[in-house]
């Protein structure tokens, strides 16, 4: 099996649901709210009482629009909301409004570039086109809080909170090949979807949902295998690793002979494995019809227009600019443009610093190390351009060490300040001159002999005092590595 | 029988006069009606009152107007609402056990609107379970009784409140009409009923039978009382998509009596001999004799796909309903089956338990008609021949302003008669149906007695020309007698 | 009744008891067989009749979905106050606190 990679292909599409930016919802104007008590953010139309009638959300549809036009898609001047028909308790009209042969949006692609081993800096990056089928317009159920507390764990409870937020749903061609394709498509769309302020797209609150439509396929085949869905992915490497299990699932199937079977997946990312929650043979007949509840809407294309010219710059466009303007990589490019934030992090720093390559390199060698490891975003740091910019005309000017830069750095993540006088404050401007900071050395020995042989019995702790006398005697030019070397060499000899 | 009882089965005119001459106070005008309704309980025409509230209601206009304030024509008068209509704070059962106990917690824009006209709610008047029907027998409060003769149905399924008219127990009563739910009711009645074009009257808070067909009207003793509540009612709403967006029309002022111009058409498919009893064509004659003395010229016109409308109706009502009753879950409101073993058991046990045979009949056929490998040959096709069917009604409206037919092909059938034989009641509905499927406006109004039972004129105008079928039917009126025809028991 | 055919159409079998019992199934209704027998026979009569509308030719003919031609109305993204949850909850047949209660829920619908 290890070397299926070199014998199978795979063949991934991807559905994903992400709750659109609207302060009320699709049919009804409760306030969209996360983290309420069960049913206090619901209208009578969420409750499905009897005569409620919907009423389309405008920013619903406007989000879409945006959508549509930002993964150049053709965004359709009618289309119709039907009733997909089926009973579940937290879907309180027995059906939801959803569009089925009459989209929104259709015909759409982005590119995205995946980054695979090798190149310069031990990465570069692999762009693909991946074509997206349609995005429509739907509204989310309700939850079924299952909980050993609610009557003995023999019941659940319904909210219905979450009824009627308005969802676009997108839909990818079966155009991925491998997981990490898949992760980068999503990370990308995701990155789309926060650019023109469609979604907030968080995964965790559950905002972008994501199904993967799984099949295998020898090399060189073209026709598809048979498909199954994985349900519910709810984080870039659920959808990895669910994808993979899923792939040699099916793989270890075929090589024993066996039939993979249509069905709906679950994942569970404890074990890593997938398991079939339900065959498709006894899907649902869901009596999909236009509902007679809603005309259709229709779209001008005046707006279309007038949409598009309100249109932030869009990943693809910067990551194009940033390659051909400022002259970085292919990766570095992409990985700037992952989100807005962290692109317009980096051009402000650029133009302030001059040098984009320069301010390229930090944010993806120490800015991003630091926020992953502090799992912060950008704007949650006390670093700003200006301060990053200032530290790299330091440092490629000479007038700082890299070491130093380094420490400069960390305090301006943490507690931001002027790099220039952080520098001085502490000394850090490099000093090229090794024969001043000896003769510094050398005074300061003489000045205070109890220290040194305090030193001298072991006790490394008034080290610093001495570092501070010599530093004050080089006017804090003095590059303090070198000092603590020069004053350890002439004490302990 | 009190001077307030008496006055109450006159015209919505005489009402308002005697209340703003203060001959009568609303609050003797609306325990006058309560005390009919007492009276008239056998007929099971109104089946769940809140006096209490009616009562306060009253008291509130008969200040005001005693201030020589009323709010409009209706304030303080009774009227009487469908259980299909929602009142905050009131049962709205549709007559179904599935809703026994539902209680709303919000009003439906009609409501809204008559109570911002001062207008008193005295009681939720029977009906067909959850309006399927066209007798007013499938309902868990019994059968209601047609007042001019008890053992005869006064149609459906809006018929407790054409019967609640007819028998002298409020002036306006709300009905709501799919397929002809309040005409055919009107004509088993002997009493005017209005379908406004769909878009014209908000649904919201009318309960769903089939979307694009349902609307709401008023029933009313004279042509003109409909069209008084009407314009109180109609108007766009925000809240229903399907709402014309335009003010409600000023149709009172356009009732002049005159018809002298206008051109009426009469469908060729609808007078046909063997398809209407004798005596209900005897009338329908007889009605268009007086309007072409008045002035009217008659025209015969063609709707050729007449023959289709029953089938295509069943079709998209059916198919609709399937969908509209699946909220009817046991989950939120409603009846929940006891104990149920899984949620499964829930659902169908509750929807079993909670639906009559009528209800899942359609149920099952609009299930049918979507499913997996049936939509294009019945839900697709039926929705093509709807289009044929408004186009018939284009090409005949482009000869003539009105059309005039029976609104039923006999008069009130007998209770029982037709329960059993799903297929005839749907073919009694052929003259009412396809205003729905087109949108049309239509109008009943009674045009005299045969065998002693009333018999309905049915006219039809364009889409959201009201104003022409209320001219022509309050024309009518001011020329015949027929109007002022009450079942036996309700004089006054 | 001239005007209308009557179902004097063959009975071929458009919809018999297994069929009932699919679309049964499909609309959470729970039938005695003799209901099905019955409701078998009755949707049987009305298809019958409703054969009558492919002797029409549609095929140029698009549909009617709607009372009149004009787009969909849009509603301006402006939150409401929610309903009053103690309301939104009064007409529940089983609750704990302000959500509605059913018999557990085993599976996730998509
Ligand atoms: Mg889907
Ligand atoms: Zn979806």
């Amino acid at each position: 099996m290890r070397d299926w990679r070199e014998r199978y292909e795979l063949v991934i599409g991807i559905e994903v649901h992400t709750h659109l930016k609207t302060a009320s919802k699709l049919f009804s104007p409760a306030p969209v709210r996360y983290g309420e008590e069960p049913n206090h953010a619901v209208h009578e139309i969420d409750l499905a009482l009897p005569g409620v009638l919907p009423v389309l959300n405008e920013q619903a549809v406007e989000l879409a629009i945006r959508l549509g036009l930002a993964i150049h898609a053709t965004v359709n001047p009618v289309s119709i909301f039907a009733r997909k028909n089926y009973f579940y308790p937290d879907l309180p009209k027995g059906y939801q409004i959803s569009q089925y042969e009459d989209p929104i949006v259709s015909k759409g692609w982005l590119d995205v570039d995946v980054a695979v081993p090798g190149g310069a800096k031990g990465e570069k990056a692999v762009r693909r086109r991946i074509g997206i089928t349609r995005a429509h317009l739907e509204e989310d159920a309700g939850k079924s809080i299952h909980d050993d507390a609610i009557a003995g764990g023999a019941d659940s409870a319904i909210d219905l909170n979450r009824a009627g937020v308005p969802l676009l749903e997108i839909v990818s061609e079966p155009d991925l090949r491998t997981p990490e394709e898949a992760s980068a498509y999503l990370r990308t769309l995701r990155g789309i979807l926060r650019a023109v302020d469609v979604s907030d797209a968080d995964m965790e609150k559950g905002q972008l949902r994501c199904d993967a439509n799984v099949s295998i396929r020898r090399k060189g085949e073209t026709t598809f295998g048979t498909r199954t869905e994985i349900k519910n992915l709810n984080s870039f490497t659920h959808v990895e690793d669910a994808i993979l299990a899923e792939a040699l699932r099916q793989i270890e199937l075929v090589e024993d002979g066996k039939a993979v079977v249509q069905a709906t997946m679950g994942y569970d990312p404890e074990r890593k494995r997938t398991h079939v929650q339900r065959l498709k043979e006894n899907a649902d007949d869901y009596r999909y019809f236009p509902d007679p509840d809603l005309i259709e809407l229709r779209i001008d294309p005046a707006r279309i227009e007038a949409v598009r010219a309100s249109l932030p710059e869009l990943p693809d466009q910067m990551r194009a600019r940033f390659e051909a303007a400022l002259g970085l990589s292919a990766y570095e490019a992409g990985v700037l443009t992952t989100s807005r934030s962290l692109a317009e992090f980096f051009e402000s720093t650029a133009s302030a610093c001059g040098s984009p390559k320069s301010a390229a390199n930090w944010i993806i060698r120490d800015v991003l190390r630091v926020l992953k490891e502090r799992d912060l975003e950008i704007e949650q740091t006390a670093l700003t351009p200006a301060m990053l910019a200032g530290l790299i005309r330091l440092v490629d000017g000479g007038r700082t060490t890299a070491r130093s830069a380094a420490e400069i750095f960390a305090i301006l993540v943490t507690e931001g300040g002027d790099p220039e006088r952080l520098m001085v404050e502490r000394g850090l401007e490099a000093v090229s001159d090794t024969g001043a900071i000896d003769g510094f050395a050398d005074q300061v020995i003489a000045a205070h002999p109890d220290v040194v042989a305090q030193i001298r019995g072991g006790d490394d702790k008034p080290l610093n005092f001495l570092m501070g006398q010599v530093m004050k005697r080089s006017q804090g030019k003095a590059e303090p590595g070198s000092v603590r070397q020069t004053l350890i060499r002439k004490i302990r000899g | 029988m009190s001077q307030a009882e008496k006055v109450l089965s006159g015209s919505l005119r005489t009402l308002r006069e005697a209340l703003d001459r203060k001959e009568l106070t609303a609050s003797e005008l609306v325990e006058a009606s309560l005390a009919r309704m007492d009276r008239g309980k056998d007929l099971a025409a109104v089946v769940t009152r809140n006096d209490e509230k009616a009562l306060r209601a009253a008291e509130e206009a008969s200040r005001r107007i005693a201030a020589g304030k009323p709010r409009s024509v209706l304030d303080g008068i009774p009227v009487v609402l469908k259980h299909n209509i929602v009142e905050q704070g009131e049962l709205a059962t549709c007559s179904s056990r599935i809703l026994e106990n539902f209680v709303s917690p919000y009003d439906a824009t009609v409501v809204e609107r008559l109570r911002a006209a001062g207008a008193v709610f005295v009681g939720r008047a029977n009906m067909d379970e959850f309006a399927m029907g066209s007798s007013t027998e499938s309902s868990i409060y019994g059968p209601a009784h047609n007042p001019w003769d008890p053992t005869r149905s006064c149609g459906g399924s809006s018929g407790g409140s054409a019967a609640a008219v007819a028998a002298g127990f409020a002036p306006i009563a709300l009905g709501s009409d799919t397929g002809g739910s309040i005409r055919q009711p009107a004509s088993f009645c002997g009493v005017v009923g209005f379908k406004p074009s769909y878009g014209r009257i908000s649904r919201w808070g009318l309960i769903a039978f089939a979307s694009s067909l349902d609307q709401i009207g008023p029933f009313a003793r004279t042509v003109s009382d409909c069209a008084a509540a009407f314009e109180l009612m109609a108007g766009h709403d925000a809240r229903d998509s399907t709402s014309l967006p335009e003010p409600a029309p000023k149709v009172c002022e356009r009732l002049d009596g005159e018809v002298a111009g206008m051109t009426i058409g009469l469908p060729k498919e609808y007078f046909v001999e063997q398809g209407v009893s004798p005596g209900v064509l005897a009338r329908v004659r007889e009605a268009i004799a007086v309007l072409d003395k008045a002035g009217a010229k008659i025209v015969p016109v063609s709707l050729p796909h007449t023959t289709h409308t029953i089938a295509t109706y069943y079709l998209v009502a059916t198919a609709e309903a399937s969908s509209n009753l699946a909220r009817y879950d046991g989950v939120r409101y409603g009846r929940r089956a006891k104990d149920p073993v899984d949620l499964e058991d829930l659902y169908r046990r509750s929807r079993s338990e909670g639906f009559g045979a009528e209800v899942k009949r359609r149920i099952l056929l609009g299930t049918y008609v979507l499913s997996a490998g049936y939509y294009d040959a019945y839900y697709g096709k039926a929705q093509r021949v709807r289009t044929l069917i408004r186009r018939d009604f284009e090409l005949a409206f482009a000869q003539c302003d009105v059309i005039l037919t029976p609104t039923a092909p006999e008069t009130a059938f007998r209770l029982g008669e037709k329960s059993g034989d799903p297929l005839a009641m749907y073919l009694s509905d052929v003259y009412t149906v396809s205003a729905n499927l087109a949108g049309l406006p239509a109008l009943s109004l009674p045009c005299g007695l045969s065998d002693g039972l009333p018999v309905g004129l049915q006219l039809l105008g364009k889409p959201f020309d009201e104003a022409s079928i209320l001219r022509v039917g309050d024309a009518f009126e001011r020329a015949t007698p027929h109007h002022r025809l009450v079942p036996p028991g309700a004089a006054s | 009744m001239a005007a209308v055919p009557r179902a004097n159409v063959p009975r071929m079998s458009r919809i018999g008891h297994a069929e009932v019992a699919r679309v049964a199934a499909l609309a959470r209704l729970a039938l005695s067989e003799a209901e099905i027998d019955g409701m078998a026979h009755d949707l049987e009569q009305i298809l019958a009749h409703v054969a009558s509308l492919d002797a029409l030719d549609t095929r140029d003919v698009p549909p009617t979905l709607h009372g009149f031609d004009l787009p969909t109305p849009l509603r301006p993204d402006r939150p409401a106050p929610p309903l009053d949850p103690e309301l939104a909850v009064a007409n529940a047949p089983a609750r704990q606190g302000t959500a509605f209660l059913v018999p557990k829920v085993l599976e996730e619908e998509g």
